[in-house]
C-alpha cells in the first residue's frame, strides 16, 4: 500500500505555510523611536501640520528618518532616542494644547507587508512596560450627589410655583417634603409629578395637617446616573491621559462600576499615577479680606470663614461660601496671554455656574478669589481585625487671583509664573471636574527596563526549550524525529502568525504558554510514532504501519487536546490580564499543533516514504 | 499479535503501595494547607509590591532600617533574582495603603539611601479586588474540574470520568500542598500554572484511558486488571517521552525565564511529575476499583449494532 496525499491537500499545506510566514514576518523587523501626533478637540491633521512640524524640526537641527501622515495622526521616525525626546519637547511647544504628542516605538514593517494588514504581535504591559489601573467609581457618592441636586431642584420649583413648604430634607436616598397643609400637598403632587418625571412621588396618606411627600428616584434614573458617573469619569480620564501623552492608551468600562486604564510605554509611572489617581473636585471661594490672617492663625477664625493650607506652604483665610464647584467647570486650558506673553489658564463654566460666577464677580471687583483643590483619597486600616476602607479629604488652595472685571461663564486666570504652572493648574481644574470620586483598586506597573528584561528572558527560554526538544526528538526518533522538528518549527511560525493577525496581547505568561505548547506539541507526534512502532512490531509492513499509526492515534490526540483546550478556555474566561495571555497562547498552540503534528508531519512522511517500497523505517 | 496480551511491568501489582503513597502525600498536603496555608501573593491578599533595580549590589539591612524609619512598618524586603534587585512588599495593614504607596516607597529610598533605585515594577491590589481574584480563581478550578468530568463522562464512561477527576484533584492538592509545605509564593500566575497542570495531567490520563477503552474492546482474554496493565505498558514510552519534552522546556523556563516566571515554572514542573504519576497510579486504579468491566464499554457498541439491525 502507498501513502499519498491528494494534490489539493499538499497545496493547502503549502498555502497555509506561505500565509502564516507572511503574517509572522513583521515580527523580525525592529522598531524606530518615534513621535506620534494625534489631534484633540477636532484639530486638523493635514499636510500643513506635517510641514509645520517638519520645518520646526529642520530649524532645530533634529534629523528625522521619515514623517508619515495618516488620517488620524502624524508619525515621525527617528534614528535615536535622544532625537526623539528632543523632538517631542519641541513639537509639544509648537503645537500647544490641541494635539497629543506621544512617544512611541513604531514598527519598521515594510510597506508591502503593511498593505496586507500584517503587523507585529501586540506586546502586553509586562513586556513593553507601562501602567495598568483598575479604578472603581464611588457609586454611593454619585447617587448622593444626584439626590442633593434633586432636592435643590425641587426646592427651587416649589418656590417658583409658590407652593409653600415647611422643609425639604434628604433621608438616605429619599427626599422628604413637608407642606403647610394638605391642599398645597395635593396640588404639589400633581405639579411635581409632571415636572420631575425621573422621580417617583409617594403622597402622604395619613391626612395630617402638615403632610409629608416622599420622593424617590426611579430605578431607570438610578441606572442612568450610575452609567453617567462611569461615562463622565471615562471622559475625564481620557482627558487626563491625553495630557500625559500616551501613544496607545486603553480606557474601558469593566462591569458595572469599574474602569480599566492601560498606559503602555509610560516612562514616568509616578507622574501617571499622580494624575490619574488623584480623585478630586474643586471649589471657588472668595478670600476673606475683612479679617486679618494673623488673628485667624492665632486661633480666632471668624464665623463664616475658614483657614486653608496653600500649595506653596502658607495659609489663606477664605470665606466658607462656595461660588462654584468643579462640577460646573466644562473645560480649562492653559495658554499664553496675547498682550503680556505671560502664562494663563482659560476656564469655561456651565450655565448655572456662569450665573453664580456672574453674580459674585459683579459685587467683588478688585477682590481676590481662590481656587481650593479637594482631593478624596481612600485609605485602608484595620479595625478589630477587619480591613476597613475610609476616606480622607485633603484641601489645598492652588491659586489666588484678583477679580479684574465682571465675568460669567468664560474667564482667564493670568499672572502665573510660567507655562508649566499654567499647564498644571489647567490640568487640576479639569481633574476637579469629576462627577463621582474614583479610587484605584488595582495597579500593575512595569518599568521599561523590566519589560525589556522580560522580553529577553522569555525569548531565551523559548529558544533554549525549543532547541532542547528538537535535539531530543531527532535523537530518539531519527528521521521521523526530524519531521516532528520541522512541524514544531512550523507550529511556532503559526502561533506567531495567528497572534500577529488577531493582534492578541502577548504577555510574559503568554510566552510561558508558547514554551509549554512547544513541550506538549510533540505529544501528538510521540503518540503517532509510538503507534507506528507498535504496528511494525506486530509485523505489519512499513507503509501499512504508517497508515495505521496516524489513523489510530488520531482519536487519542483529539480527546487529549480537547480536554486541555477546555482548561485553557476556562482560564481565559476567569483570568485577568496576563493570565488571559497565557490562555490565549495555550489555546492557539493546541489548535496549531494539531494541524502541524498530524497533517504537517504526514505530508513529510508521505513525501519521503509514500511512493517507494521500503523495508525499514528510521523511527 | 504476539505481545498484545503480555506486559513487561506489572504496574498494578504495586497499586496498594501507590495508594498509601498518594494518601500520605494528600494528608501531608491537606494538613499543611490547613495549618500553615498558602503563602498568598498580593494578588490574593491585597497589598503593595515594589521592585527596585540598583546599579550596585544592595545591602538589605540598611534598606530595611531606612524603610522602618520612613514609617513603612512590616515591609518585607528581599533580593529578587540578583543582589541588585530588591523586592519590597507591604501588606494592607495600615492607613498607608493606597496606590500612591509605591511612589512613596520609591521617593523614600531615593532620598535616604546610598544608591538611587529605578522602579522596575509596582503592583497594588486593593483588598476587595484581592478577594475577588481569590474567588474567581477558586471558581475557575472548580469549573475546570466539572467541565472535564462532563466531557470525559460523555466521551468515555462515568467511571473513567470519576477516575480522571480524582487524579486531577490529587494533582491539584499535591501541587498546592507543595507550595504550602515549602512556603513558595502563590499568586495569579501560579494559579494559572495549576490550571495548566489540570490540562496536562488530563492529557496524560486520557491517552491511557483511550488505550484502555480500545483494549477492552479489542482483547478477548484477560481480566480488567490485565487489560489496564497492558494499556499502561503500551502507553508508557509515550508517557515518558512527552513528560520528558515538557519537563525540558519547563526547566528552560525555570532557569532562564526570570524571577517572575520562576514559581510558575516550578508549579508546572511539580504538576507534570505528579500528573505523570497520577495517570498511571491514580486514574486507572480508581476506575478499576469502581468496577469497570469489558461489558461497560462494549455494550454501547452492541446497542448501536442492534439498533441498526432493527428494520
Amino acid at each position: 500500500m502507498m501513502n499519498h496525499f491528494p494534490v489539493w491537500k499538499n497545496l493547502m499545506i503549502v498555502m497555509t505555510l506561505v500565509i502564516a510566514s507572511i503574517y509572522a514576518l513583521p515580527n523580525i523587523y525592529g522598531e524606530d523611536p518615534s513621535v506620534q501626533i494625534s489631534p484633540l478637540r477636532g484639530a486638523p491633521i493635514n499636510n500643513s501640520l506635517l510641514s509645520k512640524v517638519k520645518n520646526q524640526l529642520d530649524e532645530s537641527d533634529i534629523a528625522f528618518l521619515k514623517a508619515e501622515l495618516s488620517e488620524s495622526q502624524v508619525l515621525l521616525r527617528f534614528n535615536h532616542t535622544n532625537d526623539q525626546l528632543k523632538a517631542a519637547d519641541i513639537i509639544k511647544a509648537t503645537l500647544g494644547n490641541n494635539y497629543v504628542v506621544a512617544l512611541n516605538l513604531a514598527p519598521t514593517t515594510p510597506q508591502w507587508l503593511r498593505s496586507l494588514n500584517a503587523s507585529p504581535m501586540y506586546l502586553g504591559l509586562d513586556l513593553r512596560g507601562g501602567v495598568h489601573f483598575l479604578l472603581e467609581v464611588d457609586m454611593q457618592a454619585a447617587e448622593k450627589q444626584a439626590v442633593d441636586r434633586g432636592a435643590g431642584d425641587i426646592r427651587q420649583f416649589l418656590r417658583e410655583n409658590k407652593l409653600r413648604y415647611l422643609s425639604v430634607i434628604i433621608s438616605g436616598s429619599d427626599i422628604l417634603i413637608k407642606f403647610r397643609n394638605p391642599e398645597i400637598h395635593d396640588s404639589a403632587v400633581s405639579q411635581l409629578e409632571s415636572q420631575f418625571r425621573d422621580w417617583e412621588f409617594k403622597p402622604d396618606v395619613n391626612t395630617s395637617s402638615t403632610p409629608t411627600l416622599t420622593a424617590k428616584m426611579s430605578a431607570k434614573e438610578l441606572k442612568n446616573i450610575r452609567d453617567y458617573a462611569v461615562q463622565q469619569n471615562i471622559i475625564t480620564l481620557k482627558n487626563r491621559v491625553n495630557e500625559l501623552g500616551v501613544a496607545e492608551p486603553v480606557i474601558q468600562r469593566q462591569g458595572d462600576s469599574r474602569i480599566v486604564v492601560e498606559l503602555p510605554g509610560v516612562q514616568d509611572t509616578a507622574r501617571a499615577k499622580e494624575i490619574l489617581g488623584a480623585t478630586a473636585t474643586l471649589e471657588y471661594h472668595m478670600v476673606d479680606t475683612k479679617h486679618s490672617l494673623a488673628s485667624a492663625l492665632s486661633g480666632r477664625v471668624p464665623i463664616g470663614s475658614k483657614l486653608y493650607n496653600s500649595r506653596d506652604g502658607g495659609q489663606v483665610l477664605l470665606k466658607k461660601q462656595v461660588i462654584v464647584t468643579g462640577n460646573e467647570i466644562i473645560d480649562a486650558s492653559s495658554g499664553i496671554e496675547g498682550d503680556t506673553g505671560s502664562a494663563m489658564v482659560s476656564v469655561s463654566l456651565d450655565g448655572p455656574g456662569g450665573k453664580k460666577m456672574s453674580k459674585t464677580t459683579r459685587e467683588n471687583i478688585g477682590n481676590p478669589m481662590a481656587v481650593v483643590f479637594i482631593e478624596n483619597r481612600t485609605d485602608t486600616k484595620m479595625v478589630d481585625g477587619e480591613l476597613v476602607r475610609y476616606k480622607t479629604v485633603v484641601e489645598e488652595v492652588i491659586n489666588v487671583a484678583t477679580i479684574r472685571g465682571h465675568f460669567s461663564n468664560r474667564f482667564q486666570t493670568t499672572g502665573l509664573d510660567n507655562s508649566a504652572e499654567a499647564r498644571d493648574l489647567a490640568l487640576l481644574l479639569r481633574a476637579g471636574a469629576l462627577a463621582a470620586p474614583i479610587d484605584i483598586v488595582e495597579e500593575r506597573t512595569v518599568g521599561p527596563s523590566l519589560g525589556q528584561d522580560n522580553i529577553d528572558k522569555g525569548f531565551n527560554s523559548v529558544m533554549i526549550g525549543f532547541v532542547l526538544v528538537l535535539i531530543f526528538m531527532a535523537v530518539y526518533y531519527k528521521t521521523f524525529g526530524l519531521f516532528a522538528d520541522i512541524a514544531l518549527a512550523v507550529n511556532l511560525v503559526f502561533i506567531i502568525a495567528i497572534l500577529s493577525l488577531l493582534q492578541a496581547t502577548l504577555t510574559l505568561p503568554g510566552i510561558a504558554g508558547i514554551v509549554l505548547t512547544v513541550g506538549m506539541a510533540v505529544d501528538a507526534n510521540v503518540l503517532i510514532f509510538e503507534r507506528i512502532k507498535e504496528e511494525i512490531k506486530n509485523g505489519n509492513s512499513p507503509q501499512a504501519s504508517i497508515h495505521a499509526g496516524y489513523e489510530k492515534a488520531f482519536s487519542t490526540i483529539a480527546d487529549a487536546n480537547v480536554t486541555t483546550l477546555i482548561a485553557a478556555l476556562i482560564l481565559f474566561g476567569f483570568g485577568t490580564g496576563p493570565i488571559k495571555g497565557f490562555a490565549i497562547t495555550l489555546s492557539i498552540g493546541i489548535l496549531t499543533s494539531m494541524f502541524t503534528a498530524i497533517i504537517g508531519t504526514r505530508a513529510l512522511v508521505n513525501m519521503t516514504y509514500g511512493s517507494s517500497q521500503i523495508d525499514k523505517l528510521k523511527i | 499479535m504476539s505481545n498484545q496480551n503480555t506486559f513487561k511491568i506489572d504496574f498494578l501489582s504495586k497499586r496498594k503501595i501507590a495508594l498509601v503513597f498518594s494518601v500520605l502525600l494528600i494528608i501531608i498536603s491537606i494538613a499543611s494547607l490547613a495549618t500553615s496555608g498558602l503563602k498568598k501573593g498580593i494578588d490574593f491578599t491585597g497589598g503593595t509590591l515594589v521592585e527596585l533595580g540598583f546599579a550596585e549590589p544592595v545591602e538589605l539591612k540598611g534598606l530595611r532600617e531606612l524603610l522602618a524609619q520612613a514609617g513603612f512598618n512590616g515591609a518585607v524586603v528581599q533580593h529578587f533574582g540578583s543582589s541588585k534587585e530588591v523586592l519590597i512588599r507591604l501588606l494592607p495593614d495600615g492607613a498607608l495603603n493606597t496606590a500612591a504607596l509605591s511612589n512613596k516607597v520609591l521617593s523614600a529610598v531615593n532620598s535616604g539611601f546610598a544608591q538611587q533605585g529605578e522602579l522596575r515594577r509596582a503592583e497594588f491590589v486593593g483588598p476587595q479586588v484581592g478577594e475577588e481574584l481569590q474567588e474567581d480563581g477558586g471558581l475557575a478550578l472548580l469549573y475546570a474540574l466539572i467541565c472535564i468530568l462532563i466531557y470525559v463522562a460523555i466521551r468515555f464512561e462515568y467511571r473513567f470520568a470519576l477516575g480522571s477527576v480524582a487524579a486531577l484533584a490529587h494533582d491539584v492538592i499535591i501541587t498546592l500542598g507543595f507550595f504550602s509545605v515549602f512556603q513558595f509564593e502563590f499568586d495569579l500566575t501560579v494559579l494559572a500554572a495549576v490550571l495548566a497542570v489540570i490540562g496536562y495531567s488530563l492529557n496524560d490520563t486520557i491517552v491511557v484511558f483511550d488505550r484502555v477503552r480500545e483494549n477492552f474492546r479489542a482483547l478477548r482474554k484477560g481480566s480488567p486488571v490485565d487489560v489496564v496493565n497492558i494499556s499502561l505498558n503500551q502507553t508508557l514510552t509515550r508517557t515518558i517521552m512527552t513528560s520528558m519534552t515538557t519537563l525540558l522546556v519547563l526547566i528552560a523556563l525555570f532557569v532562564l525565564g526570570g524571577e517572575i516566571i520562576h514559581d510558575f515554572a516550578l508549579a508546572l514542573i511539580v504538576g507534570v511529575l505528579v500528573g505523570t504519576y497520577s495517570s498511571i497510579y491514580v486514574a486507572s486504579p480508581i476506575t478499576l476499583a469502581l468496577g469497570i468491566t469489558k461489558a461497560d464499554l462494549i455494550v454501547v457498541k452492541i446497542d448501536q449494532d442492534e439498533l441498526d439491525k432493527i428494520p
